[in-house]
């Protein structure tokens, strides 16, 4: 819409918000605040290895090796079975108008906002050894069912997650055929495979080094699943590994070439789908359905009808299980343990303000990266701060909340009390974590809103609160609560920067969860699971019935 | 207005979140998770030197005993503990090395361990003997060595703990390299098709056995006992291993830091005797390694008696104790 300002008189005010740089403030204290966190984290990193450099080098071994190739084979695997399953599942999705088929894309968004470790136990209890599948498995497969520690439970919790949203982001490909093409298809009497060789087919292949790409980096940055399923030394990551060498071998200097190398391989494997074409800030909101003409014949549909059983029977199983273990536990007396009590508060606490700090946060990149592109647009130009407005809120996919939190903290072991500024890691590195999806729900909602406000309210004189709070909130107020909720319940399900900084002092839910699991208290973690995801579920419910209605 | 209402409200928030707390005429202890858990020792040995010192005693637990000492190098002359509980023999060549203990300067007479005690900073609270811990309902012939365990087929399994950050995951290392010494590395390869998990600590193994994930799991030859006397139920049960069993002595030491609080050393002439000692069997789960006011309950006569008594010095240990774990690492690493 930019361009359009060219062939409209300048309006009274306009070239007032140009020549205001002092509005630029809020972006360069957003893109100050992320480069103080990732650079504190280098600066800490590279001042613990700088003093032997060789002791640092010698952690590049057999052994590390093994752990980035496992780290790469288990990303490999993750995406092809979440990738061709959800291909097929968009199909059969996409051909039929069915009254459920909002309510299965409903489903499939779910996953997204389900904390790691709730879906690990999840997992566990449906396919572990003493789970509710293994006696069907141990019969069918004639032996005793070998559980799922190892790379086998890892795939399938990467799965779990990275399935439903393949088939959102791929749906959301598809929604993006003009009807045109399906009219003409009809038209020339196209069969099934047709249709899918000549207009389906050719678009999925579009957009799939974005999905692929998306997916792969999710699974390589994957910890609490690896932490949790991986079962020992033999499926460990590269994002565990760190975590180990910090807590357990007590080794900053080992850490440290983990991390390294950890980075560049998310440098590397972002810029290889930079170049093949795929974009990391793809949103997943599907909107409306298209017309379909002709319908699938009834072997096709029967096929279909097998297919998204399937899927919906893997997503819908491990929260069920979840939910079934979770209601064994005693919860009347969980809920009434203080230890739980203050884990609940203090997660509610630092999530809100995690929370708080990514909708300010966020919202100060989009509305600086407005403002420059606008006058940018003029200059034909676009500058550094306008560019990492635009890409800022990425970092965090490509510096993943265990490397920052590794960084902190060597850092600030020189200074004192490491776990006393476990609240401010956790806040701040939550914050960071949330706000890829925070710019991607307040940002259309802005742009439009200056588009359409900014003018009168510039020359009218309205700046500043009252710009903030007559122009700004009315229209954005929606966008900013689903934007703030969504980034509430990452970081309440969050066991990155947690299971490095927590300790008695600071306790999370997730945290909590953890200990319960490991003082064999399989019972209350799995009532502890159940309250965690119930609490995620229902800030992901109230977010989307603020954006429904906005 | 109604952002006004917002910005308060948030303030008002994050300002409630930050009060800070206070604190009191102290002793710190840290120490692993299983020791404060509502069921441990901590509990009542809290309120037992409470009530003796008129003191608060603060627990600070981590996973088990080996993160123990990586917490304290971690947080180094800063720490905030007076005494750490529960590290073992096998750490305690280590821990002095890093010159942050100090000598605990109480008198030994309780002290009651097999061998003998002469050490002059850490003091040992309680001791006991790993073991194989099966499930007898579902292992009718549990193996009789460790020879015997090792070549097990892999269809029945065992979860044990992380020797970097477990006592007893560590002690399945040691017991392995006291009884095949450089043939070591060849048994945790044949074990390893056994070994169902690998946990950072005592506890998580231990419930995946409880819970059924697991027919076996590396524990104690006490642990039973707790079965039989907590539980009426002898379903669970040692397995006896012909070589023998390795020992383990846990014990305690005072910091730098605690050595200027006038309670650390009281709390040490505590541990030693029957209001610590009391707790310890039917708590702790272990032998006592001190003075008791009563005899052990009689189920501990029905335990497994090891016949032969594995013990590395903690120089030994102190000396190889990377090399030996770097060897396990990269067997079940690939």
């Amino acid at each position: 819409m930019a361009e359009r300002d060219g062939t409209l008189k300048p309006a009274i005010g306009e070239s007032r918000i140009r020549s205001k740089p002092s509005g630029l403030w809020p972006g360069r204290l957003a893109l100050g605040f992320l480069i103080v966190l990732a650079g504190g984290a280098f600066g800490g990193l590279v001042s613990e290895a700088s003093g032997d450099w060789l002791r640092a080098l010698s952690f590049l071994d057999a052994r590390t090796l093994a752990i980035a190739r496992f780290t790469l084979w288990q990303a490999v695997l993750s995406t092809a079975l979440s990738i061709i399953p959800a291909l097929l599942v968009t199909r059969a999705l996409s051909r039929h108008q069915f009254a459920g088929r909002e309510l299965l894309l409903r489903l499939f968004a779910i996953p997204q906002a389900l904390p790691a470790i709730v879906v690990a136990l999840g997992v566990l209890a449906l396919f572990g050894r003493a789970g509710f599948l293994a006696e069907p498995f141990s019969a069918i497969s004639g032996g005793r069912w070998p559980g799922v520690y190892g790379l086998s439970g890892i795939l399938i919790a990467h799965v779990f997650f990275n399935l439903p949203l393949s088939v959102r982001l791929f749906s959301q490909s598809l929604q993006s055929i003009p009807d045109d093409n399906w009219r003409l298809a009809s038209q020339l009497g196209m069969g099934s495979l047709a249709q899918w060789r000549l207009i389906e087919w050719p678009v999925l292949r579009a957009s799939l080094p974005g999905v692929a790409g998306l997916v792969f980096m999710l699974c390589v940055t994957s910890f609490t699943i690896v932490l949790t399923l991986g079962g020992g030394p033999a499926a460990t990551t590269l994002e565990v590994a760190i975590y180990q060498a910090l807590r357990f071998d007590f080794d900053p200097v080992g850490a440290v070439t983990l991390t390294l190398l950890q980075l560049g391989l998310t440098i590397g494997i972002v810029s290889l789908l930079m170049l093949l074409g795929g974009r990391f800030a793809d949103s997943a909101e599907i909107s409306v359905v298209n017309r379909r003409y002709g319908s699938p014949g009834i072997g096709e549909a029967l096929l279909n009808l097998a297919v998204l059983a399937i899927a919906s029977a893997f997503v819908l199983a491990p929260m069920a299980a979840v939910v079934v273990a979770g209601l064994k536990a005693d919860l009347a007396r969980l809920a009434g343990e203080t230890a739980v009590l203050r884990a609940t508060i203090t997660s509610l606490v630092l999530a809100f303000a995690a929370a708080l700090l990514a909708t300010g946060l966020s919202y100060s990149l989009v509305s600086t990266r407005n403002r420059l592109a606008k006058t940018g647009h003029r200059q034909h130009r676009r500058t550094l701060l306008e560019r990492s407005c635009d890409q800022g809120a990425g970092l965090i996919l490509v510096v993943p909340p265990i490397v920052l939190g590794a960084g902190w903290f060597v850092l600030a072991r020189h200074f004192g009390d490491v776990f006393a500024i476990a609240p401010v890691m956790v806040v701040t590195v939550n914050a960071a974590m949330a706000m890829p999806f925070v710019v991607r729900t307040i940002r259309p909602a802005y742009d439009a809103a200056a588009e359409r406000h900014d003018r009168l309210a510039a020359s009218l004189g309205i700046i500043g609160y009252s710009r903030l709070s007559l122009v700004v909130w009315p229209v954005l107020r929606q966008p900013l609560m689903t934007g703030f909720l969504f980034a509430m319940a990452l970081s309440l399900g969050d066991l990155g920067v947690i299971a490095l900084f927590g300790s008695d002092a600071v306790q999370t839910l997730p945290y909590l969860l953890l200990a319960k699991l490991g003082a064999y208290r399989t019972d209350d973690a799995a009532g502890l699971a159940l309250l965690l995801g119930l609490l995620t579920f229902a800030l992901m419910m109230v977010a989307g019935r603020t954006r429904d209605r906005a | 207005m109604r952002l006004k209402l917002l910005i308060c409200s948030t303030a008002a928030v994050m300002a409630a979140a930050l009060l800070p707390a206070t604190a009191a005429d102290k002793l710190t202890v840290y120490t692993y998770e299983s020791f404060t858990a509502d069921w441990g020792s901590g509990p009542q040995v809290e309120k037992a030197f409470e009530a003796e010192c008129g003191c608060d005693l603060e627990f600070v637990s981590v996973a088990d005993g080996v993160a123990l000492l990586n917490r304290l190098k971690l947080e180094g002359n800063s720490t905030k503990a007076d005494i750490v509980l529960g590290l073992d023999t096998n750490l305690t060549t280590e821990a002095k090395a890093t010159g942050l203990f100090a000598p605990h300067g109480i008198d030994l007479d309780n002290v009651n361990v097999p061998g003998g005690w002469s050490d002059d900073v850490f003091v040992p609270f309680d001791y006991g003997y790993f073991a194989v811990i099966y499930n007898s309902e579902k292992i009718a012939n549990p193996p009789k060595s460790l020879a015997e365990l090792v070549a097990l087929p892999g269809e029945t399994k065992l979860a044990i703990q992380d020797p970097r950050t477990s006592t007893p995951g560590l002690g399945l290392v040691l017991w392995l390299r006291s009884v095949y010494g450089d043939e070591a590395t060849k048994a945790w390869s044949d074990l390893k098709d056994t070994i169902l998990t690998v946990t950072p600590g005592w506890s998580e193994a231990y419930g995946l056995f409880t819970n059924g994930e697991a027919e076996m799991v590396l524990s104690y030859t006490t642990s039973p006992a707790y079965h039989m006397i907590a539980e009426g139920s002898d379903k669970y049960r040692a397995a006896s291993f012909a070589e023998g069993h390795y020992m383990q002595i846990e014990v305690t030491g005072t910091t730098v830091k605690g050595a200027g609080n006038d309670l650390s050393s009281k709390f040490l002439s505590f541990m030693t005797g029957p209001g610590f000692q009391d707790v310890i069997p039917e708590t702790n789960w272990m032998f006592p390694a001190g003075k008791t006011s009563k005899p052990l309950n009689p189920d501990f006569d029905k335990l497994v008696k090891p016949a032969k008594t594995l013990l590395f010095s903690a120089d030994e240990v102190a000396a190889n104790r990377k090399a030996w774990v770097d060897e396990w690492l990269n067997v079940m690493g690939h």
